[in-house]
């Protein structure tokens, strides 16, 4: 720790010609290591997701798959026969990871593009717009990012309940439809830093504010709203307590809800570990996928207070 | 829905003391009068109605239901305190604050010291997004699949770790099936996803830090210790203060790696308030007693970050 904490130019005071840099090496080899334990095991979910379960425990620690084999895929996406799953050390039981698929892609698509668009119009409104109560009613919306989910998740069940929606998409929607705190705060950091002059003028010709909106402010922060649209998307993608309560139907199950019931129906004494983590694996794809293309600009979102 | 929209108006108007005042010198925020007032109405109704319907309601709600008896069936039944008085009595409930307080001080100490040091490397050899994205990726991985992927990882007989573990001459450990081990585990589990993550917004805090600051101390003959302890560390209260009231409060709320791997076991070693509240509410269909301790959890919350922010300064910087 010592020889990390020293400030940038501390080393500057040391001859240049030091053939070896002891502290750059030590730093490098643990920040590395610290790199290695993130990623690697990535890599060991897919080294057994394409194993065969009769041969990991007698290959327990080799690198690569134990007796290579695409049958924990099959099994996931229920491209296999009960039995043919049963011999492989599956459970047999049928699980349709294609309508989990679905069913995650629809909840974290629609909520995030109405939180994303509702909590934008209200983000207009307290940064573009003038008008009494506004810090007020903001503090509030604000003030709702420390409620824990599980408080709102009781009363909200019982809603969601008595409306008819439980194992319905709407019902698993309509909590997240609306707005997210987070969503306000962020977009209302975009919109206070814009420049006035545009919509000045604009408000010269005679624009209302709804053209104003969709036509200047929108499109002038089209990247602030992917990277919202991304983080959003990526937090509903991963959401397990709300769709544990109100989506347990095969119809309305999502994948992380789904991963779940996989495990449990893994057969007693020695559980489908190749099914289990190539369904892990299939789970957590759009995601890397996202983070493939997207990644710089997710990377970067992390840190950011609304003074950048 | 009119009934809805029209209700920021309660809140419009408990805002016009102080407008009184205000009148006399210039206009608050530039402007008199209502302003775009109607125009703010529509474009934040949307947001209104989630907030009534979502967080406003549930949250009077759920400590109304706090004070019932109510099990799904029929309705709640005014019982006053005696759930509070119950739970008081309740050696679960004192069971699950135990352990989860014992998960909260593992991640406190565990991922701030890790992701300080994490961020310090960072920002002195390598500040490449690269690296920053590779340590980003646990955290963006579902709590369930953090979960499955050590729960196999840490597997007693055929984990990798206990085959490495072995190779090093120590015994085998039960990271999910000895109590004592057990929420050590969940935390780790926690921390590897968070690490990076946190690691990254002290990074970001490190960055906003001039190297004016760090030039004038190595001018004053600061040594590196000694430039760590009194200059980069107050600098960063504000990001550090921040990091430990998400991490404190999130790990409060653990539920998902729990219930996907132990559910609660070995007998109550990893029954942790948030599991514990989901057990009362939807196993045992006890609303009313769930609500309570629902409350006490959004109390506990609220103190821990009141404190944090208020003796830490979170909310301040030193850095004008």
């Amino acid at each position: 720790m010592t020889t990390l904490a020293s400030p940038k130019n501390g080393s500057r005071r040391r001859p240049l010609s030091r053939p070896f840099n002891w502290r750059r090496a030590t730093a490098l080899t643990l920040l590395a290591l610290a790199v290695a334990v993130s990623i690697l095991p990535f890599y060991w979910v897919l080294r057994t997701a394409l194993s065969t379960n009769g041969s990991l425990a007698a290959n327990s620690a080799n690198l690569l798959p134990a007796d290579f084999n695409l049958g924990a895929f099959k099994r996931v996406f229920g491209l296999q026969s009960a039995s043919e799953a049963i011999a492989e050390g599956g459970s047999g039981a049928s699980i349709n990871f294609w309508q989990y698929l679905w069913n995650s892609l629809l909840f974290s698509g629609i909520t995030t593009a109405c939180a994303v668009f509702f909590s934008s119009m209200a983000a207009y409104a307290f940064s573009r717009l003038r008008w009494k109560g506004r810090d007020a009613v903001f503090s509030l919306f604000l003030a709702t990012m420390l409620v824990p989910p599980i408080f709102t998740a009781l009363p909200n069940f019982l809603l969601i309940k008595n409306l008819g929606l439980l194992n319905s998409m709407l019902g698993l929607v309509l909590p997240y439809l609306f707005m997210t705190p987070f969503a306000i705060f962020f977009m209302r950091q975009f919109f206070l830093n814009m420049s006035r002059e545009v919509e000045e003028a604009a408000m010269l010709d005679g624009a209302k504010h709804w053209r104003i909106f969709f036509q200047i402010i929108m499109p002038n922060a089209a990247a602030p709203i992917a990277t919202l649209a991304l983080l959003t998307f990526m937090g509903q993608w991963n959401e397990y307590f709300w769709p544990l309560l109100v989506g347990t139907s095969e119809e309305s199950r999502v994948l992380t809800v789904g991963l779940g019931v996989f495990k449990s129906q893994s057969p007693q004494g020695a559980p489908d570990w190749s099914g289990l983590m190539a369904a892990t694996l299939v789970s957590a794809t759009p995601v890397l996928i996202l983070f493939a293309i997207f990644g710089k600009r997710i990377v970067n979102s992390i840190g950011f207070n609304g003074t950048k | 829905m009119t009934t809805i929209t029209k209700q920021p108006d309660p809140e419009l108007s408990s805002v016009r003391a102080p407008r009184k005042s205000r009148k006399r010198g210039k206009p608050a925020d530039g402007f008199r009068g209502i302003g775009d007032l109607k125009v703010a109405l529509f474009f934040i109704a949307p947001a209104m109605l989630g907030l009534i319907l979502f967080y406003l309601v549930p949250t009077i709600r759920g400590i109304y239901l706090s004070f019932t008896e109510y099990s799904i069936l029929g309705d709640p039944e005014w019982i006053g305190t005696r759930n509070y008085e119950r739970i008081a009595k309740d050696p679960l409930f004192w069971n699950a604050l135990g352990v989860t307080s014992e998960y909260v001080v593992i991640n406190i100490v565990l991922q701030t010291t890790l992701a300080l040091g994490l961020a310090i490397l960072m920002h002195r050899v390598a500040k490449s997004t690269l690296v920053r994205g590779a340590l980003l990726m646990p955290y963006l991985m579902a709590n369930v699949i953090a979960a499955l992927l050590w729960f196999w990882m840490l597997d007693y007989q055929i984990g990798i770790i206990n085959q490495i573990i072995e190779w090093t001459g120590l015994p085998r450990v039960a990271f999910f099936g000895s109590e004592q081990w057990a929420i050590p585990t969940q935390a780790l589990i926690n921390t590897w996803r968070h690490m990076g993550y946190t690691a990254l917004l002290i990074f970001a805090g490190l960055q906003a830090i001039p190297n004016s600051v760090y030039e004038a101390a190595s001018i004053d003959g600061s040594k590196a210790m000694s430039t760590f302890w009194r200059i980069t560390l107050p600098l960063l209260r504000p990001v550090l203060v921040l990091v430990l009231v998400v991490t404190v409060i999130g790990s409060f709320q653990v539920f998902d790696t729990v219930a996907v791997t132990t559910a609660g076991g070995p007998v109550n070693a990893t029954r942790v308030l948030q599991f514990y509240i989901y057990q009362r509410a939807f196993n045992e269909q006890d609303f009313g007693y769930g609500s309570a301790l629902a409350v006490i959890l959004f109390l506990i919350l609220a103190i821990v970050a009141f404190i944090q922010m208020k003796f830490l300064r979170g909310n301040q910087s030193d850095l004008d």
